[in-house]
């Protein structure tokens, strides 16, 4: 947790600092009080003491008070600072690691956790931090001040509070040990209990369907009763914590006025006086001891918690950029072409090939489609154009620079490239479309009405109540999924890209729309390329060339009609989709 | 704005609506939990009473202390006095013989001490000291008789006694907690299992217009938020209520004065404290808010990441995240800052209380109004009465979320069900109906305001297939809401064997049909838990049988602990093979009717190839409804319903679709168009 602190700027260690002195400021005036208090009680239990000088004991105590929350006040708004700057330096950290990790390694976090890494798991360490800081100050500034005022005064006492503070710290630490591996217990119950829910609403028509209702109600009991059960007991040992630390309080002072009055019984007169002021004074200073070895019990309760955060944390920021940027920016000999030389790619981590030896050329203009039952690589190979992944061994070229050696930007500029899941942004329809940046101005009114157009978004668009202007949902729940996808395609157009990599992106697409937009698209962006990944025959049977994929190698390569003839996958996809008259073969 | 993504966690800043409302919802929920809550509640207050008279023990026992240190002035008297009478004899005085040399002794000390000190009457510290120091001086005999003596045995008795209270009212608060811990996790476990079983009384409708993160939000997070509320707020406003009640009424019994300052200096304080509470809930909910918008904006980027890397919208991506960032920080630093703010007041209004009883009780005395004691006293009320006001203002504050979740939790409770059932008491035999299927007019919408399927009459014989077509969107899930009585439809009447399914209950609607949905659905357990599912009496030959019917048992054999394999331990398991099982899973419930998606997306062709055999065999002498994605299936249905935008639109065979050359056709022919 503490490597997080490096992140600090030097702001915020000046904050720590002045955080520390003014919380020393405040133990010691709260120190200094229990003197005030037991003169004033002294004043009050004797007779005859004079109305001047409680006042004036009483006025000091109150100064004291008010200077040590004064300081109290102002050790929190720097400890707030520190917390908030925390987080707000963490975060961004976090955010800019993200941004800068790979594809892959996005995936593996996933995203799920990547976002609880950047929100929850902050909040939790900057909570600690806000708490601790109080507290890891104070306890330890209070603990020995405390004990030195006490120290050196009497052995029998002191014995006492030792005992005390390990009655304390043993109770504190056999509850935690009972209790700890049962909170991860119930965690992992809670998540069971969530899991027999989630199957019951995720497949709710399933359940209702085979009548199966009451038995998915037992079937959520079990873990139900269970996390019912160790939720009692972790209460139950909780549960002992408070009275027991009554006890020890209120036991440490009794017993220092028993020992007190044994003490000053057997003592000589003379020191009589003195037992008698130390007791009562000692009995106070116990207290403070006490408490401040509770509050660095409570500390090692808490830490453990932030650990685990301040760990995820770190897990990503420390991961390295597995992607390097080049430094390529200049213009190109070629225009619109992509060729992968012996391209292979394994994931770092793993043993067998995704992709092995795959090589083939596309032209300017030319459409080359990608074909392959699922896991066959075909997804991968066209991640590898934009730079998500890269290349285990040979390379890939992108107008005949090699894609390592682009600065990303200047490569990116290039394509337009849609994902087989349309990504959609909150805002407008129009802020969807001219989404990112291509080097140039953001794309008119205009580039966006033809984009739509093109991308047979057109008429769902213009029947939306605001058109351009009508505000779309996070992840674009308000829309369907065809919409979805027709808007991340005009998305591609209005970026005007030399390249377009479709991945995937007219699944969600009725044979209809898919057949349309295909002819739209071929008319509007003639000198443009396109790298076409399916599953539908029919999407593809009309590209210039089409590669077959299975298990990662290349199966075929060719026309429609050629691989009709010589590859067997191909027909067998082919034929597993339409019939033979249907195929025209 | 919006608030998080599905599922996504919402803060526990919330307030509740209606706080009293849900308050009492909540309280009248515990019924069951009355007599214990009773009991710890009794012993809550008996522990409440005894920590009121405890401190008054203490008090006592540093009375006899001091009361060991004062000297005996009688004594003294008596020993001058035999000093006098009879200075060269042996006396005994209180038993004890004092010798002429000590009395010698005695007298010569008391003269010093007397020059010492002078004629002033004042008897300052400095002479205190020096008297004792003289005393410690004098022979042994005259310090046995004027030595000051601690009753040591009061002490003892005082002290056995508050032993006593102190673990009695331990034992009593560990107890209250014991029994609350049952109450808790009680009401918590009967929380859910009133949520899991309001799931299944639900209308589906509820589903279509909720997210499931939301429900299973609500099963988990409100859930523990209530039942930690009631476990930490109710005993401390039980416990320390009763405290502060009972300090304040010792207080106004003691003294009124000295009550009414101590309780102006405590509210003092709470008033500061309410101020502060109440804009640091502005700040808190602000961060709430700004939290939300932050967690969809990261939520956004993270997950389209490759598409904010190709289209490098990194820079607006940033300069959301640092406007987002920098309010957070604001909304932070203020409400940690103020929410930090409430302990230190309290301890200053503790203090503060402390000086003003101090000052008020020293000017009482001196005007006679009250005794000593009465201040040591007002000390321990004022310290009782000020530490559970601000813990029941923070048990109070901890409420509102609690309060908030317990009206998320009941409002599922309170949701409306389905329409009940109770006439229906005519019984359907599942292997006595033929199969024959009718839909007569049949209208539906899935609100008042849009019917979308407007006037639809077919008719189906028992054995038949009908295929149901449209492109992705069309509403051809509303099909099977239909069949299956997921939804009533508004007007017409669907006759299965010429028996309305208005007057069959829904549990025997299920019965009569086998529904194997694209979206295969597996569940935590075993491979052979997921084909018998629900059904009593599957032994493992039928469950073999099955499998070799769809293909499944070469696979079954393949794996690790067979039919026993965990789903979720094996990875290996493809999405075809699920839908395989969920095809066996069809095959268990053996129903006349038969409802089919046939996609098979995700799938290799060999395994496409296996769970077509399979979905053939399911078919036979089935009723089926087959949601068609492939042409061989439209093409041999007996009947074909094409739908688009919910409305079926075209009915009858392929090949009296095709001649009406309509949708049905293009749509048709646009998978071979370029």
């Amino acid at each position: 947790m503490f490597k997080l602190f490096k992140n600090f700027h030097k702001k915020d260690f000046l904050f720590i600092a002045l955080a520390i002195l003014f919380i020393a400021g405040q133990v010691g005036l709260e120190l200094k009080m229990p003197e005030y208090m037991s003169a004033i009680t002294r004043l009050v239990q004797t007779e005859g003491s004079e109305m001047g000088e409680i006042l004036q004991n009483g006025g000091m105590m109150l100064l004291c008070a008010f200077g040590s929350l004064v300081s109290t006040i102002i050790a929190g708004w720097f400890v707030a600072n520190i917390g908030a700057d925390f987080t707000f330096i963490v975060r961004k950290k976090i955010f800019d690691k993200v941004e800068e990790l790979s594809i892959d390694d996005i995936k593996r976090f996933s995203t799920a956790s990547l976002i609880t890494r950047t929100t929850n798991d902050v909040t939790q360490v900057r909570m600690v931090i806000t708490m601790g800081a109080n507290m890891l100050i104070r306890a330890p500034l209070s603990a020995t001040w405390a004990i030195i005022k006490i120290s050196g005064k009497n052995w029998q006492w002191s014995t006492a509070t030792g005992v005390a503070v390990a009655i304390m710290l043993a109770t504190i630490i056999t509850i935690m040990m009972l209790v700890i591996p049962r909170f991860k217990q119930v965690q992992k119950l809670t998540d069971r209990l969530n899991g027999v829910m989630q199957e019951n609403l995720k497949g709710i028509r399933v359940v209702r369907a085979f009548n199966a209702e009451k038995y998915q109600e037992k079937k959520f009991d079990v873990p139900n009763t269970e996390v019912a059960n160790t939720v009692r007991f972790v209460d139950r040992v909780l549960s002992i914590m408070s009275p027991t630390m009554y006890l020890v309080m209120n036991g440490v002072t009794l017993s220092i006025y028993l020992i007190g009055a044994t003490l000053i019984s057997q003592s000589t007169m003379a020191n009589k006086l003195t037992l008698f002021s130390d007791m009562v004074v000692f009995s106070t200073y116990a207290i403070h001891v006490i408490f401040s070895f509770l509050m660095v019990a409570v500390i090692f309760m808490i830490i453990p918690r932030a650990q685990v955060s301040a760990e995820r944390i770190n897990e990503v920021l420390d991961k390295s950029n597995s992607i390097e940027d080049g430094s390529f920016d200049d213009e190109t000999a070629e225009t619109g072409t992509v060729e992968f030389r012996n391209v292979s790619f394994k994931y770092s981590d793993a043993e067998e090939y995704l992709l092995k030896d795959i090589s083939f050329r596309a032209e300017k203009g030319q459409t080359v489609a990608f074909i392959g039952s699922t896991g066959s690589g075909k997804s991968t190979l066209i991640n590898l154009i934009p730079r998500f992944y890269d290349t285990t061994d040979g390379a890939v070229f992108v107008d005949g620079v090699n894609v390592r050696d682009y600065k990303q930007k200047a490569l990116h500029r290039k394509l337009g490239y849609i994902p087989q899941k349309a990504v959609i942004f909150s805002g407008t329809v129009s802020s969807n479309i001219a989404y990112g940046d291509n080097g140039n101005e953001k794309p008119s009114k205009r580039a966006i009405r033809t984009a739509a157009k093109v991308a047979q978004a057109k008429s769902f668009i213009e029947k939306l109540d605001k058109q351009y202007d009508s505000h779309i949902a996070q992840a674009g729940t308000n829309i369907s999924g065809g919409q979805k996808q027709r808007l991340a395609i005009a998305r591609a157009i209005a970026r005007n890209p030399e390249i377009y990599i479709f991945d995937d992106s007219f699944s969600a697409l009725d044979y209809k729309t898919d057949a349309s937009l295909r002819k739209a698209l071929k008319d509007y962006t003639k000198d443009a390329t396109s790298l076409i990944v399916a599953q539908r025959i029919g999407t593809i049977m009309h590209a210039d060339q089409i590669i077959v994929l299975d298990k990662g190698h290349c199966v075929g390569r060719g026309t429609h009609r050629e691989l009709m003839n010589n590859c067997e996958v191909y027909r067998e996809i082919a034929l597993s989709q339409l019939t033979k008259e249907e195929l025209n073969v | 704005m919006f608030n998080g993504g599905p599922g996504g966690r919402r803060g526990g800043q919330e307030t509740a609506k209606n706080f009293g409302k849900a308050l009492r919802r909540m309280l009248t929920e515990m019924r069951t939990y009355y007599v214990l809550i009773a009991i710890a509640m009794a012993m809550s207050i008996v522990g409440s009473i005894l920590s009121v008279i405890t401190p008054d023990k203490l008090a006592n026992i540093t009375d006899e202390i001091s009361a060991g240190l004062v000297i005996d002035r009688d004594k003294i008297g008596n020993v001058t006095q035999e000093l006098m009478t009879n200075p060269n004899e042996n006396s005994v005085i209180d038993g004890i013989t004092v010798t002429p040399k000590d009395k010698f002794a005695f007298a010569s000390t008391l003269k010093e001490l007397q020059a010492e000190m002078g004629e002033t009457k004042e008897f300052s510290q400095e002479d205190a000291l020096r008297l004792y120091r003289a005393i410690d001086e004098l022979p042994e005999s005259i310090q046995a008789i004027i030595k000051p003596k601690m009753n040591l045995d009061i002490i003892w008795s005082l002290a056995f006694l508050m032993i006593a209270l102190y673990i009695a009212s331990a034992i009593l608060e560990y107890l209250e907690g014991f029994i609350l811990a049952r109450v808790t996790a009680g009401f918590a476990r009967d929380l859910r299992n009133r949520i899991s079983h309001k799931v299944n009384q639900l209308p589906l409708r509820y589903f279509d217009r909720n997210q499931i993160g939301d429900t299973l939000s609500r099963v988990t997070n409100d859930v523990d938020s209530v039942s930690s509320s009631i476990d930490n707020s109710f005993s401390t406003i039980i416990g320390d209520g009763s405290l502060l009640l009972g300090s304040l009424a010792m207080m106004l019994i003691t003294n009124w004065i000295m009550a009414v300052v101590a309780i102006v200096s405590s509210l003092f304080g709470f008033v500061f404290m309410a101020a502060i509470l109440k804009k640091s809930q502005k700040y808190f909910m602000q961060r709430q808010v700004e939290l939300g918008n932050m967690n969809a904006h990261i939520e956004e980027v993270y997950s389209g990441i490759a598409v904010v890397k190709a289209y490098d919208g990194k820079e607006t991506a940033d300069r959301k995240f640092n406007k987002l960032n920098k309010k957070i920080r604001n909304a932070n630093l203020h409400s940690q800052f103020l929410s930090g703010l409430m302990h230190p007041i309290m301890a200053f209004t503790g203090n503060l209380g402390y000086v003003a009883v101090c000052v008020t009780g020293a000017i009482l005395t001196m005007n006679g109004m009250i005794s000593f004691g009465v201040i040591i006293a007002f000390i321990t009320y004022t310290r009782l009465f000020s530490s559970p006001l601000s813990r029941i203002a923070q048990a109070v504050g901890n409420l509102q979320p609690a309060a908030a979740a317990s009206e998320r939790v009941f409002e599922f409770i309170d949701e409306e069900e389905m329409a009940s059932e109770q006439h229906i008491n005519h019984r359907i035999d599942k292997t006595a109906i033929l199969g024959n299927i009718e839909f007569d007019h049949v209208k539906f919408g899935y609100d008042d305001k849009k019917t979308i399927i407007k006037d639809f009459s077919a008719k189906a014989k028992a054995g038949q297939k009908i295929a149901i077509v449209g492109p992705t969107g069309a509403g051809k899930t509303t099909m099977v809401n239909l069949l299956m009585k997921f939804y009533d439809i508004k007007a017409g009447d669907i006759r299965i064997d010429g028996i309305s399914t208005k007057d069959i209950a829904r549990a025997d609607v299920h019965s009569l049909f086998t529904m194997v949905l694209q979206d295969t659905w597996m569940f935590s357990g075993t491979v052979r838990e997921n084909i018998v599912y629900n059904h009593k009496n599957v032994d493992d030959k039928r469950i073999m049988q099955i499998c070799d019917t769809v293909g499944l048992s070469h696979f079954i054999k393949t794996l690790p602990k067979g039919l026993d394999t965990d789903m979720n331990e094996s990875e290996s398991i493809s999405a075809g093979q699920k839908q395989l099982i969920t095809i066996a899973r069809g095959m268990v419930e053996d129903a006349p009717f038969l409802i089919l998606d046939e996609a098979t997306s995700n799938v290799d062709t060999r395994t496409e190839e296996l769970v077509q055999k399979a979905m053939d065999k399911l078919m036979e002498g089935r009723t089926s409804f087959i949601i068609a994605h492939r042409l061989s299936t439209i093409k041999n249905a007996d009947l074909i319903l094409v739908m688009n935008d919910g409305n079926i639109i075209e009915t009858g065979n392929h090949k009296q679709l095709m001649a009406k050359n309509g949708f049905y056709a293009d749509l048709y022919n646009s998978q071979f168009a370029l």
